[in-house]
């Protein structure tokens, strides 16, 4: 329902931009194409001019632009600019940005009829910024590394536990590529991915920066990351940890191998670690582009942007792709009854949980659902409705007594405590569950070691009671299983770093993911995903409250603006500046 | 004086070794005690959902599987003679000073110092310079003139100086002066530049320390000024210039020495507030990501440097004390 809308939406957005382009008549176009969320609706300042430098900066330090080796949302999509993998997202705004198409290879993957095989043919003359041709052994070399976890631990491991490689150990141990039997590459234009299983989604997964070809004779290991050597418009020319990332246009790039991407602006320079206020301040004066990390502006500069009309009209307020929850665990009495799961969930006042995260605007959207909306599969549905989804006292103390628990319980609720929205929050649902007399403890611990030593470590919840644990996620790859798997798959309980939080193990769900993984009709899939969703839902121990949102502002000088679905952020791989 | 040169900075290596064995200290025992593991202390530096045998690799490959004892006679043996790693296809010869390589960023800890140390040095010597010259003159001024308006007005302000935190003052003459932000510029590629884009910075610095600076000498110069050396100069006929310049002043300026050594100490091991505010990639900001990203090499790395600057500083301040201040005589 929800997804028809924003298609609807889309398709009057591109239209409007057809129209104001065809008034514009120039290379650029500036009239009427802006407006707040506009670049969520279509491409907003069209042009083809070219030159300028595109000035970036981030808040934080990269965790590495190695594209063998990174994991933000950001650093994938901002990738795209320098390196070129087996497929990407089309550039296009709403659902139009989920859509995948092939980047490097000349279609989407053949996938043989047992499903274990997945075959691309590259593009011919592709060429790496020296001018050599790009061959499939690059592509598959690029894979090869990241099976080196230790020199390259950052990024994720889906091809190491996918892939039908043995207990291969990467290029740095066996320099022999022949010794990678996961991926097969019987000439310079093919590559053959063998997997372990079928795996539907397979196209998104090559998506990532990890299949960006990697020339083996030019792999210096953990020091790629001073020079990868680019596919993309524009080649690495410095970049300083923690300081600054510079780009230049790449002369061995032909567009016409690749019609997803412009090379517009002569530079691209970004500078690291630069103090978030002091990019909010110099993206509204003008003299930065756009923030690297995609996540939205700062609380000072969010009231400034919306109490003014002309700042406004060059924002726009998206899903970033991430879900903002709370999950009581199964295994941690109460909790182990699935009534006194369901009067939490009626207990809950989502809309004072909103206004921790800071609001609809900053915050984000209420979320009755684990997908959101910018994520093939989802659908709208609400289990457990209360009005103005502020909760139901009546409703949970009714799931109360059908628990064996008429006068309430006492629980406790963990939420990390460097983190000040989850912070308000774990305070707004201490107070609404108190209504419901359900009386929660606040167990504040720290961030960094949430998911290995606290949440994310069954022994510790079990061992001190933990009822309740706050929670965020966004999927690598944006459908139901990028998204669903490791939350609510039964088989994704690990010791450490489990993300399935609630230990919901149930056959008919972890069914619903084999399915979709055999399944080769993205439609069925994406009707699987649903399904996930609903049955994940029904067991009632997932509390999904906030579609996660970002306010993002755009220098209007910046041309060919739109928002990526995708990343939930700018698309940076056709960005120029006027 | 030879001797005490030598006696100073033996004291200063003694000191140094202690800090590092402190810092391998929280950052090693400290969590055991907190219950932690050497696992978990681990699968920090891979990413989420690591494997047991991931997890293994790193403990490996960082050294964490050894016994803390060991791991830090590397990290000495690094300093001294330099160390071998294997962070992909060849072995990396990190030359002395290594204080390693960055868990996070895989890169040489020592390289990426001296590169930020330009950064925190040009921020140091020009706010110094400023505030220098204005405090002392300031607080010279105001005790001569004690009780006038002057007086009055520039000890507001200074108070003002000294209350307002740099975050505020510097996020503020940003928005004022500078909405378009400061880029730094090295000096070797335009001198001009480079003073330009770090004018706000090093004002909004000085202010602060100015400030000081102008209450401490004028504190200093009325207490002076009472003493019995200044009545016999005055008694001799010496002019009230000379009087003030030469006897007073000189005498005040000891203790404000003695400062200024330790403040420029300080700022060198990173100007944390200043860089964070306006952006500047010195060794403050470098300290406070090292820190968060809990990365042992380059929090040993900032914190010995910094160390390193304070003891510098104090053994210079000791040394001029015997210059500036006739009374004091180094046995």
């Amino acid at each position: 329902m929800n997804r028809r809308k924003l298609t609807s939406i889309t398709a009057a957005g591109l239209a409007l931009g057809l129209l104001a382009s065809c008034g514009g008549g120039g290379g650029t176009d500036n009239n009427g194409a802006t407006g707040f969320n506009a670049a969520a609706e279509r491409v907003v300042n069209q042009s083809t001019k070219t030159g300028g430098t595109l000035q970036g900066a981030l808040s934080s330090d990269w965790d590495s632009i190695d594209p063998g080796n990174t994991y933000y949302a950001f650093s994938w999509n901002f990738a795209r600019t320098y390196g070129r993998a087996l497929t990407t997202f089309k550039t296009g705004a709403g659902d139009a940005g989920l859509e995948l198409t092939p980047d490097l290879a000349q279609g989407l993957g053949e996938v043989s009829a047992d499903g274990k095989t997945v075959t691309y043919k590259l593009r011919p003359n592709i060429k790496f910024e020296d001018g050599t041709p790009v061959t499939s052994k690059d592509v598959k070399y690029a894979v090869a590394r990241t099976y080196a976890r230790d020199v390259l631990p950052n990024g994720p491991t889906y091809f190491v536990d996918l892939l039908d490689a043995g207990d291969y150990a990467g290029p740095y141990k066996n320099k022999d590529l022949n010794a990678f039997t996961g991926i097969q590459t019987p000439d310079d234009q093919t590559i053959v991915f063998k997997l372990k299983q079928p795996f539907g989604d397979f196209d998104y997964l090559v998506s990532s920066p990890q299949t960006v070809p990697v020339p083996q004779a030019k792999d210096t290991g953990a020091k790629y990351l001073e020079h990868p050597i680019s596919t993309g418009p524009y080649k690495v020319d410095s970049y300083v940890p923690g300081k600054e990332f510079i780009l230049s246009k790449n002369t061995n790039w032909d567009a016409s191998t690749d019609p997803n991407r412009k090379q517009l602006a002569d530079k691209i320079d970004i500078k690291l670690n630069t103090n978030a206020e002091d990019i909010d301040n110099r993206l509204l004066a003008g003299s930065l582009d756009f923030d690297v990390a995609g996540s939205g502006v700062q609380a000072s500069a969010q009231s400034k942007i919306l109490s003014n009309a002309s700042l406004k009209e060059n924002a726009d307020n998206v899903f970033s792709g991430r879900l903002w929850y709370f999950v009581m665990d199964e295994k941690v009495a109460p909790f182990d009854n699935i009534d006194c799961r369901k009067a939490v969930q009626y207990a809950t006042d989502k809309v004072s949980l909103q206004t921790a995260y800071g609001g609809p605007v900053a915050g984000g959207d209420i979320a009755n659902t684990m997908l959101p909306p910018n994520i093939v599969g989802h659908q709208d549905f609400n289990l457990y409705p209360t009005p103005d989804n502020k909760g139901d006292v009546n409703k949970a103390k009714e799931a109360l007594a059908a628990c064996g628990q008429p006068n309430g319980f006492n629980t406790k609720i963990l939420l990390r405590s460097d983190r000040p929205h989850e912070v308000s929050a774990g305070e707004a649902l201490q107070q609404a569950l108190a209504k419901a007399n359900i009386k929660a403890e606040i167990v504040s611990v720290p961030a960094g070691q949430y998911y290995t030593r606290f949440a994310g470590a069954p022994n510790y919840m079990h061992q001190n009671n933990i009822g309740i644990a706050f929670t965020g996620w966004q999927a690598d790859w944006p459908t139901g299983f990028g998204f669903l798997q490791q939350l609510v798959d039964g088989r994704t309980i690990k010791p450490q770093g489990n993300t399935n939080i609630e230990e919901m193990n149930l056959p008919n769900v972890n069914a619903l993911f084999d399915q979709a993984a055999a399944s080769k009709d993205p439609a069925q899939r994406e009707q699987i995903y649903g399904q996930i969703d609903k049955a994940a839902m029904e067991q009632a121990s997932v509390v999904p409250f906030l579609y996660g949102k970002g306010l993002l502002y755009r220098n209007p000088q910046m041309t060919n603006v739109v928002i990526s679905f995708a990343y939930g952020m700018y698309d940076y791989s056709i960005l120029g500046i006027s | 004086m030879t001797r005490y040169i030598l006696t100073r900075v033996l004291g200063a290596v003694l000191m140094l070794v202690v800090t590092s064995i402190v810092v391998f200290g929280i950052f090693f025992i400290v969590p055991r005690l907190a219950g932690q593991t050497t696992d978990q202390l681990a699968a920090q530096y891979v990413a989420k959902d690591p494997s047991p045998e991931e997890i293994a690799a790193i403990k490996q490959k960082l050294g964490l599987d050894q016994p803390v004892v060991i791991q830090y006679g590397r990290f000495v043996k690094g300093i001294v003679v330099g160390r071998e790693f294997q962070f992909g296809p060849d072995t990396e010869y990190c030359p002395p000073p290594c204080f390693g390589y960055s868990f996070k960023t895989q890169r040489p800890v020592w390289p990426d110092l001296v590169d930020r140390l330009s950064v925190t040095f040009s921020l140091a010597i020009g706010a110094s310079i400023i505030w220098l010259v204005a405090g002392v003159s300031i607080g010279v001024l105001s005790a001569l003139r004690r009780g006038t308006f002057f007086d009055r007005f520039a000890m507001i302000i200074a108070l003002a100086g000294v209350s307002l935190p740099i975050f505020f003052t510097g996020l503020l003459s940003l928005a004022l002066f500078k909405p378009t932000g400061v880029n730094y510029v090295p000096f070797t590629d335009s001198p001009f530049e480079w003073a330009y884009n770090l004018l706000l910075p090093w004002i909004t610095l000085a202010f602060l320390y100015a400030a000081l600076y102008a209450r401490l000498t004028r504190a200093g110069m009325l207490e002076t000024m009472s003493q019995d050396f200044i009545r016999t100069a005055r008694a001799k006929g010496l002019p009230e210039r000379t009087v003030t310049t030469k006897h007073a002043l000189r005498a005040t300026l000891t203790p404000i020495l003695t400062l200024f050594g330790l403040d420029i100490g300080l700022l060198l091991g990173g100007a944390v507030l200043t860089e964070s505010t306006f952006s500047l990639p010195g060794i403050g900001r470098y300290a406070i990501d090292a820190i968060g990203n809990n990365d042992l090499p380059q929090v040993l790395g900032v914190t010995m440097l910094a160390a390193f600057f304070i003891v510098v500083a104090n053994l210079i301040v000791d040394i001029l004390y015997a210059v500036a201040d006739p009374r004091v005589r180094l046995s």
